[in-house]
């Protein structure tokens, strides 16, 4: 049976109706015969996430990929990359494969795999890369996320290895020995709390480096997670370089900002930290100007015991996926400059081309119906996400404006009506 | 609310010097007197009684003293309150007539407190309690031996004795 | 008041409260009998993450003094050394009914954590959380500053100046902010790598030279211990560097003038950061904030339980 969304507003700002059979688009434009009202709702294609923890294997008490995938569908995501750091780590061809039976398995949303640069995450050694390529889960991007590649030859390397076949290396800019026992953005407030401060530095000249490590093999190079006005710069200064770098954001380094950390709630406590009021600023002026090309929600759940427990003690980390697309419009809204097209750009068809997710990311007859309609219009309490296993999310008590409306990942409804679809 | 003064400031006065004239005649003389006020408005007025004591004995020098009970009251977690200043002459309570002085009797329960607090310094002879207004409703077996006015309430009013040193005026007030 | 978790937990007239409080309690200490019955039925913890004798101590005392219960849980004796959560912890002293965690330990922010999470019901006494904040030795350090130079409750004009590794001090951010919410005048003064320079922020003058610091004429010199364990690499010139440049003792102790009040959070590294001379000079105020310790200790105590909490 068909499925006809009928009257939804396209990014571009045009009228369109869709109709789907089986797991395609067959038809967009006016359209006869009824169907779903989607009168003032925005039609876009489904939301990519290029920067997901799903904890399976290996910490499943935390997030599982069924769980992740259903809180990721809830969010308006068809598709999520799933970060290495998992135990085992995912550096061998067998355990990227596993992770995408398990996503296939679950079947909200398509599970890609992210393979681990080096293995077991140490830092000492390529992992199977061009295996991980060549197995079923096809992985195009590499990370160590949670730990930078700080060695520069094994990081020169590794761009070199991707760059055979258009792979992209992930980087967790950080450089380890500055961050030491740091706990929170380095600055008058860290010292106001006597926190380790996390400088700002550490994590822009690993991004200056890698830039230049990129132009020299000519590999692809991702930042994810850019937190300072500084780096902002420094990517900006690598693209006008003619670099092939991309950036990201998360949806918390839009729209929080360190004083959060004066309550010592480890909610707050993130890796990278929260920076300053400025930075944030700076971050949006980097997505309005293209400098940041994604954003990645860092989806980092973390079970109650490594989250109720002294700050220092406590895990780096904060649930991300049922709250990003009504953080990013609200983030835009407040600029004034919201286009839909941005919007788009930064949560779907941006992050579908850097992963290399090619049946998401554009909405167009023949292609997969992985459609999400957002309702710009109506609130979303961030006290009532409820599909991760873990619970720390730092939005508790906040309302966001807009929400997902509907989701179809491969023409099957994953929400309808703001509900999470029970599938099978 | 509807305020009624009870007691003006010369009925205040009064009230003093009798309680100093019934204190002489109760202790058959100036000896061995140690007056000692419970603050907040116990502390004047028992500055009050030993100036009067020394305009009726002027050959006589009186003691007198403070006494904080904040430590010693058994509803520490009703109120957060501030610790008063405690002073009690060098000479100590032993062997003295301790005469504790406050505003209001009411439930008894400060006046046993201060009996607690004044064991800490020694044992006195006797101890003896002169209050400006007695209100009733006791909740403990304690009996002032001076009283300036006997005025029956409800458990529902409230008294307020206000004093020139801390109010700024001499009155004492029923409110409901 | 129902925790004391930090002087920011404090205005201008609950500390001037506070201090009265101690100030009267000071000369309870003074009497023959010491023992006083405010806190009878209540238990109080001294949770210790951190071994301190000397503040455990203090508490204990100020607790038994105020005839309180004290169970004394000490980390390297218990199950917190196997590994049991904060959080565990405190659920077992909820279940046996501890009126009052008194907590030191080495992270910041631990007694927050603590005082805002819904584990207890009782009151939390911050007793040193990490480099964060150790609020009843400030306390003590103002009623000593305001014994010794008779201030009452006016602390305008007067001038503080803290020694030392400020970076890494609860006690230098605790005084910090109390002699700044009492109206003193504040400044530091250590090395670069011990006084960065957004100390600033908070509201005091910073020096990198301690002749220069003193040719202020603070009214108090306050001297912290040298925490070598709280030092990682390349903090810390080296030990006879340290004392050349920033002990107080020698031409230092002999140019402050007779009324400057030399102070010390204990214990003291004599001969490193202060001179035996210094220590046991008359200026020297390092026993009388021992004792004001327990006053402060006890009027904090029975702060944080009385009142409709």
């Amino acid at each position: 049976m068909p499925i006809i969304l009928k009257n939804l507003t396209l990014a571009d700002g045009s009228r369109s109706d869709i109709r789907i059979e089986g797991d395609t688009i067959v038809e967009m434009g006016t359209i006869s015969g009824s169907g779903i009202d989607c009168d003032s709702l925005i039609g876009l294609p489904g939301f990519v996430d290029p920067h997901t923890h799903l904890r399976e294997p290996g910490f499943e008490a935390s997030e599982t990929v069924l769980s992740g995938s259903r809180a990721a569908a809830a969010g308006g995501y068809t598709a999520v990359c799933a970060m290495a750091n998992t135990l085992p780590v995912a550096d061998t061809a067998e355990i990227v494969d596993a992770v995408l039976d398990a996503g296939a398995e679950a079947g909200y949303c398509q599970v890609q795999p992210i393979g681990a640069v080096t293995n077991d995450l140490a830092g000492k050694q390529l992992s199977e890369i061009s295996q991980m390529h060549q197995s079923r889960a096809n992985v195009k991007m590499f990370s160590d996320d949670g730990i930078c590649v700080s060695d520069p030859a094994l990081m020169q390397e590794a761009l070199a290895q991707v760059k055979v076949f258009g792979g992209v290396i992930a980087q967790h800019a950080q450089d380890p020995e500055r961050t030491q026992g740091a706990q929170m953005n380095a600055g008058a407030l860290a010292i106001e709390l006597g926190l380790t401060g996390w400088p700002r530095l550490a994590e822009e000249d690993i991004i200056a480096r890698d830039a230049l490590l990129a132009e020299q093999t000519g590999a692809r190079l991702h930042i994810c997670h850019l937190t300072t006005a500084g780096g902002v710069e420094v990517v900006r200064w690598a693209k006008q370089r003619g670099i092939t770098i991309t950036a990201e954001v998360t949806p918390h380094h839009l729209l929080l900002t360190e004083e959060l950390v004066r309550s010592y709630d480890p909610v707050y406590k993130v890796n990278p930290p929260l920076r300053t009021d400025a930075d944030t600023k700076a971050l949006i002026a980097g997505v309005l100007d293209g400098t940041i090309d994604v954003l990645g929600t860092d989806h980092a759940p973390h079970s109650a015991e490594k989250k109720e427990a002294e700050w220092g003690h406590a895990a780096f980390g904060m649930l991300g996926l049922e709250t990003a697309a009504s953080i990013l419009h609200q983030v835009l809204a407040g600029t004034g400059s919201l286009t839909w097209q941005l919007f788009e750009q930064l949560i779907s068809s941006r992050p579908a081309a850097l992963t290399g997710l090619s049946d998401h990311g554009q909405l167009a007859v023949g292609r997969k119906a992985n459609i999400t309609v957002f309702n710009p219009h109506e609130d979303l309490a961030a006290s009532t996400i409820s599909q991760s296993l873990s619970s720390n999310n730092p939005y508790a008590g906040m309302v966001f404006k807009g929400r997902v409306q509907h989701t179809l990942y491969n023409g099957i409804f994953t929400v309808r009506d703001q509900k999470l679809q029970e599938l099978k | 609310m509807t305020d009624r003064t009870v007691l003006s400031e010369l009925d205040i006065l009064r009230a003093l010097k009798r309680i100093a004239h019934e204190i002489l005649e109760a202790n058959s003389g100036p000896e061995n007197l140690l007056i000692v006020g419970i603050p907040t408005r116990g502390a004047p007025l028992a500055e009050r009684i030993s100036k009067i004591l020394k305009e009726i004995e002027p050959g006589h020098s009186f003691e007198s003293g403070v006494l904080d009970i904040t430590l010693y009251r058994d509803d520490q977690d009703a109120a957060s309150r501030q610790l008063g200043h405690t002073s009690i002459p060098v000479s100590g309570v032993h062997d003295k007539t301790v005469v504790l002085v406050d505003d209001v009797l009411f439930s008894g329960r400060t006046i046993r407190a201060a009996l607690d607090a004044l064991t800490e310094f020694g044992r006195p002879r006797q101890v003896k309690l002169a209050v400006l207004v007695d209100r009733g409703h006791r909740e403990l077996p304690i009996r002032p031996d001076f009283v300036g006015k006997n005025l029956p309430t409800a458990i529902s009013e409230h008294v307020a004795v206000n004093l020139v040193e801390i109010d700024g005026v001499d009155q004492v007030v029923i409110s409901e | 008041m129902k925790h004391l978790v930090s002087i920011k937990d404090l205005n201008i007239d609950s500390a001037i409260s506070l201090l009265a409080s101690s100030q009267e309690l000071a000369l309870v200490n003074q009497r023959q009998v010491k023992k006083l019955p405010t806190l009878r039925g209540k238990t109080v913890v001294n949770l210790f993450y951190e071994n301190s004798t000397r503040t455990r101590i203090s508490f204990e005392i100020a607790a038994k003094r105020l005839s309180a219960d004290v169970i004394n849980f000490d980390a390297s004796t218990s199950s917190l050394s196997k590994g049991e959560s904060l959080k565990d912890t405190a659920l077992t002293l909820e279940a046996l009914g501890a009126d009052v965690i008194v907590m030191r330990h080495p992270m910041s922010g631990a007694a927050q954590r603590l005082a805002s999470s819904d584990w207890i019901r009782g009151s939390v006494i911050n007793a040193g959380d990490g480099s964060h904040e150790h609020p009843t030795q400030a306390l003590l350090d103002a009623l000593t500053m305001q014994q010794r130079l008779d201030l009452g409750s006016n602390f305008k004009g007067l001038k503080v100046l803290i020694v030392g590794d400020i970076l890494h001090s609860r006690v230098a951010r605790s005084n910090i902010f109390l002699l700044k919410l009492l109206g003193a005048e504040v400044s530091v003064a250590g090395p670069e790598t011990l006084v960065p320079i957004e100390i600033s922020k908070l509201g005091v003058t910073v020096h990198h030279d301690f002749d220069q610091a003193l040719a202020d004429q603070p009214n108090v010199v306050m001297m912290l211990r040298v925490q070598a364990e709280r030092m990682s690499k390349d903090l810390f010139p080296s030990a006879s560097s340290y004392v050349k440049f920033w002990s107080l003792g020698g031409h230092r102790l002999a140019g402050l003038g007779p009324e400057v009040v030399i102070m010390h959070p204990g214990p003291m590294n004599r001969g490193f950061e202060i001179s035996a001379e210094a220590a046991d000079d008359p200026r020297s105020a390092v026993l009388q904030q021992v004792t004001n310790g327990l006053a402060v200790r006890m009027a904090v105590l029975q702060t944080t339980l009385s009142g409709g909490n």
